[in-house]
């Protein structure tokens, strides 16, 4: 057996096409959703991006084209309710600052962004208003009332372009975020890149392989009936390849959602998604 | 029967501890990616090779590997290549590579090595220092590859 044979072997193994994303277009309460388009110029090994409701069954798919079967509704409400009830040592709530809850149009788009230096998701401004204004505790990352609260406030942006600051300050934290990707890990020793970018598009046994878009989170997934955040979904993938997970918030887990969200360029907010 | 129950005492508690007069990970000798030797010095079990193939918690391989011999399971990977035929397309040595640690024949590839204990990084703690299959595992896992034939 020489060398020459494996490595011809390996390349038919590892260049299987990939393409399995249905063509399917979404349009929900009658706007029309960006499911697909071409990759930003950063990315070097994909084409095209699509979001992972491509991915999924129509069953599933079904459920986020009407806000009334999405079930993710019911706790987009519960942020309504916490919008509006006062909280803390300084008798406020959200709305006693913010006017309308509308106003945040646009902002789920360009997060995470470096504010003095920092890179902040959209839990670090909720928990910001939480503690500096409101003198209350800031909520748990990855629990409902977060989940529900930035799920109404992703909302708001739902169908307009992610775009996302790359440059700049954001520069560095970029950098960490990529590197994280590309970067092997566990005892199955895998990237994100080895399933999401090489392999979308492929079944892992009963899961069809997105590209692990960011643009819809909070997400509600089917199968443990909630919203999950961005890093609570991090987790569960670190935990998959048997990987000890960076913590909730860390600055890992901040770089590589700002590097995943800038994979996701011009594909409109789905907030709040559907998903298996 | 000793052996047989340290194995089942090791897979009950989801470690795979090197058994007495195996050839330990980190020993396994590579010649071109082919392992000629025996893991273990004893004949895989291909009828336990083929429920460590289909375990979720064993070898998974069916995550990645579609096999028309297990119709009994829903479903079957895309992944990887197929498994109809390998036992032909393989030796018993270049099968024994591959399973594990096919990164020393395919350069880049997402297949995990299945019998290293260490070179990954940040495991989960229940996990370091683990191989993911026994060597008795990896060559039951070779006897039932070497039983798929082409027809």
């Amino acid at each position: 057996m020489t060398n020459t044979l494996w490595t011809t072997l390996a390349l038919i193994g590892l260049g299987t096409a990939v393409g399995a994303q249905d063509s399917n277009s979404l349009s929900i309460e009658g706007e029309s959703i960006v499911t697909e388009v071409a990759a930003p110029a950063h990315m070097e090994n994909v084409d095209t991006i699509y979001s992972g409701w491509r991915f999924r069954s129509a069953e599933t798919q079904a459920l986020e084209m009407d806000d009334f079967d999405n079930p993710a509704f019911v706790f987009v409400e519960q942020g309504m309710d916490l919008w509006d009830k006062v909280d803390g040592a300084a008798g406020k709530a959200c709305s006693s600052c913010h006017e309308n809850i509308e106003d945040f149009a646009g902002l789920r788009t360009q997060l995470p962004r470096v504010d003095d230096g920092e890179l902040v998701t959209m839990e670090n401004l909720i928990n910001e208003c939480r503690t500096d204004r409101m003198e209350a505790e800031p909520w748990k990352w990855s629990k409902g009332k977060m989940t529900a609260m930035t799920g109404l406030i992703g909302v708001q942006s739902r169908g307009m372009p992610m775009n996302v600051a790359i440059d700049g300050d954001a520069a560095p934290f970029w950098e960490k975020g990529k590197e994280l990707y590309y970067t092997r890990v566990g005892q199955l020793d895998m990237a994100c890149s080895n399933c999401h970018e090489d392999n979308y598009g492929m079944m892992i046994r009963a899961d069809h392989l997105s590209q692990g878009q960011i643009n819809g989170f909070p997400t509600y997934r089917l199968k443990n009936a909630k919203l999950n955040s961005i890093h609570g979904r991090f987790k569960g993938c670190m935990k998959n390849i048997r990987a000890t997970p960076f913590k909730e918030g860390g600055d890992e887990f901040k770089a590589l959602e700002l590097y995943l969200a800038s994979r996701g360029q011009g594909l409109s907010v789905e907030t709040p998604s559907v998903r298996n | 029967m000793k052996r047989a129950l340290i194995l089942t005492l090791c897979t009950a508690f989801g470690a795979t501890a090197v058994a007495a007069g195996d050839v330990k990970p980190a020993d396994v000798v590579y010649e071109d990616g082919v392992v000629s030797a025996s893991l273990t010095g004893q004949a895989g079990d291909a009828v336990n090779g083929r429920m460590v193939f289909a375990n979720r918690k064993q070898g998974n391989c069916l995550a990645c590997h579609a096999n028309s011999d297990m119709p009994e399971e829903g479903f079957h990977g895309e992944v990887g290549p197929m498994m109809d035929g390998v036992g032909e397309r393989w030796t018993e040595a270049e099968l024994r590579g591959i399973v594990s640690n096919s990164k020393m024949v395919f350069e880049g590839t997402i297949m995990p090595a299945f019998y290293i204990d260490s070179g990954y990084e940040r495991p989960l703690d229940k996990f370091a220092g683990q191989s993911i299959l026994s060597a008795q595992q990896v060559e039951d896992i070779i006897a039932y590859l070497l039983t798929l034939k082409d027809s």
